[in-house]
């Protein structure tokens, strides 16, 4: 690990208190403190409709979700979410059955490689993968539910979704030099994600923008809301596309490699700035990275994804100190640690990211799995279940949960 | 921004020096290389009667005889500040621009420019706007409904505008019109018979141009749509609409700008084919003309008019692109 996270492994009921303990907004927002909410804070209840099901029974979900941790429904509640794209060479399964939940306030974030389905997950929330033209060709093909405060966004009109869009939910692309418009100036973008869904003036749009631009730390806001974006430094380009984001205060904000493109230092700040924001605003957060350093810094759970699937999900410090997936073990052990001798050679993961189109059989990872074998063979033909290991860690592998821990002690251990 | 505009026509008054150079060069020093002397040349302006006096009476106005870099001051002073001729019964006072004097019509070269300028102009401006605004509507229609039969038909008929040259595309317009007419009528005399006699010319040249400008809009659409910016414009939760035109095609449309100012300032140079197809008198037709009567002067004057076109086209693009794209404009 980075070396700054620091979180202890916590039981799951002080986890619980802590979680509560963030201010009595969230506590009123939380589905389950409802009725404590009523009492304490006088603040119009928003009632919450009881989640419709599809109609058709969605048998593809897992086991886990029903025996979940959490009984009522979450701010954001990803259900067996499937994404897969109809290509010439045959489906590429891209996000295969994936669910988790986010609180207000809370931060998720979603681990995995290239290709595991972290950015199609996160486009798919947002709606922003291209639909099937008129007569089914093309595009994306999504299955499950997402449920965003009680609405469901999969089966929703493409209008509704487009409402919802950068108000109550937004997201921050990596590369803000081509996420952004090099037409325009930064403050006319800003303005313009504010002028969507707020009936003001042009003139106000613009206050707005400049007062993000320094709430997001750029200096001489008044002076820099008429620069294009190619007169920006990276990272301030970064801070303009938060602020472009968060100008609508969205309750959901996804953050997508919000850090790749940037360097060491500039990284730290932009993910200072994000927790910072995320505080004021109490807003669901879902960081997606490559970077367990990132993740480290800001999630509360963590969810590994590998080939469109969770292999490992659950509290970040849980995930991070008693890791149960090889896949996971894979991760921290090819990660540099500032700590450690230089001369240590860092544990690469043996193989290639397995093709999307052709997943192997049984478990995603047998073939890169150095701990296969020793299921005897169950893991190349029958994949394991995401299955709750204990204080809602849960994770997708046939090796005994005692197995497991045994292993990642005595061999994996010793060597982060 | 200013300073640079100012450099730009220095430039291009530099420029436009070496191109008087060239087209003298091309027009005078050529055929004496060639083997011509100031008598052969004097000939052609002679006509029937070919006697020694004559000839020489000839020479001497023209000044064929004086040595090649006093012609060509000659030359570029009468266009800076005008000349004398001399047609051997009077003295001709040729004022500036002075593009020298037509011994075949007896007539001096800048009034037969200036008359034939407003027809070239008429057909320049009248089939821009209509290849412009066509030719990056159906371009757009096409990159958005890529695939559909919409986008099958306009690349289709894109292709035939590309492929059938306006001496093919005229005669078969005025064919399927009938008795449509097409004789020009100066636009201050009647707007309205100006743009019905026009209509057709127009349509011809606009076929071509419009055919290209939709793939080329086609193409930049169908790029500007996978770029990261227009995602973006989707996730702030822009209408459709908003992203295709404001995004979408605020990006593709600043190349389509550029190639429509030189487009346009070759046109303005004499749409030749188009011209002569429709006998209209422009500046096109003008150039053929005077090539065929081997009236040297009239044919310099078209090509320094046409090489002007062009270099002011070349100027106003550049400034244009600056204006269209942040990115290139200079601090």
């Amino acid at each position: 690990m980075t070396g700054r996270h620091s979180r202890p492994d916590q039981p799951a009921d002080e986890y619980e208190f802590e979680h509560e303990a963030r201010g009595e907004r969230a506590v009123a927002r939380r589905a389950g403190a409802r009725h404590a909410a009523v009492e304490t804070v006088p603040q119009p209840v928003t009632t919450r409709p009881v989640p419709i099901r599809n109609p058709v029974p969605n048998t593809m979900i897992e086991d886990y979700y029903s025996t979940g941790f959490n009984s009522s429904q979450a701010f954001l509640d990803v259900r067996d979410l499937r994404v897969y794209f109809p290509t010439e060479d045959g489906l590429v399964k891209s996000v295969d059955g994936v669910s988790f939940q986010v609180e207000r306030g809370r931060t998720l974030g979603i681990v995995g490689e290239s290709g595991s389905g972290k950015s199609v997950t996160s486009l798919s929330l947002l709606g922003l993968h291209k639909r099937p033209d008129k007569r089914g060709r093309g595009g994306a093909r999504i299955a499950g539910e997402i449920w965003l405060d009680g609405e469901e966004l999969v089966g929703a009109s493409e209008e509704k979704i487009q409402a919802l869009r950068g108000d109550k939910m937004a997201i921050v692309f990596q590369d803000p030099l081509s996420a952004m418009h090099p037409m325009y100036t930064v403050g006319d973008q800003i303005a313009e994600a504010y002028l969507v869904h707020n009936q003001v003036s042009k003139a106000a749009a613009r206050t707005r923008a400049i007062e993000m631009l320094d709430r997001v730390g750029i200096p001489q806001p008044n002076a820099r809301v008429d620069d294009y974006p190619h007169q920006f430094s990276g990272g301030m380009r970064q801070r303009a596309m938060i602020a472009m984001s968060l100008v609508c205060n969205p309750q959901l904000l996804i953050a997508d490699e919000p850090t790749t493109a940037l360097d060491v230092t500039v990284q730290a700040q932009i993910l200072d700035l994000m927790r910072d924001l995320q505080r004021e605003f109490n807003s669901a957060l879902i960081i997606i990275t490559h970077d367990l350093g990132v993740v480290a810094e800001l999630a509360d759970d963590i969810m590994v994804m590998y080939a469109g699937r969770a292999v490992e999900y659950g509290p970040a410090g849980s995930v991070f100190t008693a890791p149960e997936h090889p896949y996971t073990w894979g991760l921290l052990g090819s990660m540099p640690r500032l700590d450690r001798a230089v001369q240590e050679r860092l544990l690469p993961i043996p193989g290639n990211p397995p093709s999307l189109i052709n997943v192997p059989s049984g478990c995603a990872f047998h073939s890169r799995c150095t701990f296969a074998e020793l299921t005897g063979g169950s893991c190349d033909d029958e994949v394991p279940e995401l299955l709750d290991a204990g204080r809602r860690h849960l994770v997708r592998c046939h090796l005994g949960a005692e197995h497991r821990r045994r292993l990642f002690a005595d061999r994996i251990a010793p060597h982060l | 921004m200013l300073t640079y505009i100012v450099r730009r026509l220095f430039a291009a008054v530099g420029l436009l020096l070496v191109v008087t150079l060239i087209t003298f060069w091309i027009f005078y020093v050529l055929p004496m290389w060639a083997g011509q002397t100031p008598e052969s040349l004097a000939a052609a302006y002679v006509g029937k009667q070919q006697n020694p006096a004559a000839l020489h009476a000839v020479i001497d106005r023209i000044g064929f005889d004086k040595p090649l870099f006093v012609q060509y001051f000659d030359y570029v002073t009468g266009i800076v500040g005008g000349r004398t001729y001399s047609d051997g019964v009077q003295l001709i006072r040729c004022n500036a621009p002075c593009f020298g004097y037509s011994f075949k019509n007896y007539e001096q070269v800048w009034p037969t420019l200036l008359n034939r300028a407003p027809i070239t102009l008429s057909i320049a401006i009248g089939a821009g706007v209509l290849w412009l605004v066509f030719g990056v509507l159906s371009g757009v229609i096409s990159a958005v409904r890529k695939g559909t039969l919409a986008d099958r038909a306009s690349m289709g008929i894109a292709l035939a505008g590309v492929a059938l040259p306006v001496y093919f595309v005229g005669p078969l317009l005025e064919a399927l019109t009938g008795q449509w007419s097409t004789v020009y009528v100066s636009f201050l005399d009647n707007p309205l018979q100006w743009a019905s006699h026009l209509l057709i010319p127009w349509i011809a040249l606009a076929f071509g141009y419009a055919a290209l400008y939709t793939r080329l809009t086609r193409a930049g659409m169908l790029e500007a749509l996978n770029e990261d910016f227009v995602r973006t414009a989707r996730a702030k939760g822009l209408s459709e609409r908003k992203v295709l035109y404001k995004h979408a095609l605020r990006s593709a449309i600043s190349p389509i700008i550029t190639i429509f100012g030189m487009d346009l300032g070759a046109v303005l140079g004499g749409a030749v084919l188009l011209e002569v197809a429709f006998s209209l008198p422009g500046l096109g037709e003008l150039a053929i003309t005077s090539i065929h009567q081997g009236d040297f002067p009239v044919v310099m004057g078209v090509t320094l008019l046409a090489a002007f076109f062009i270099v002011l086209a070349n100027i106003v693009v550049d400034v244009l692109y600056a204006v269209v794209d942040p990115r290139v404009r200079l601090s």
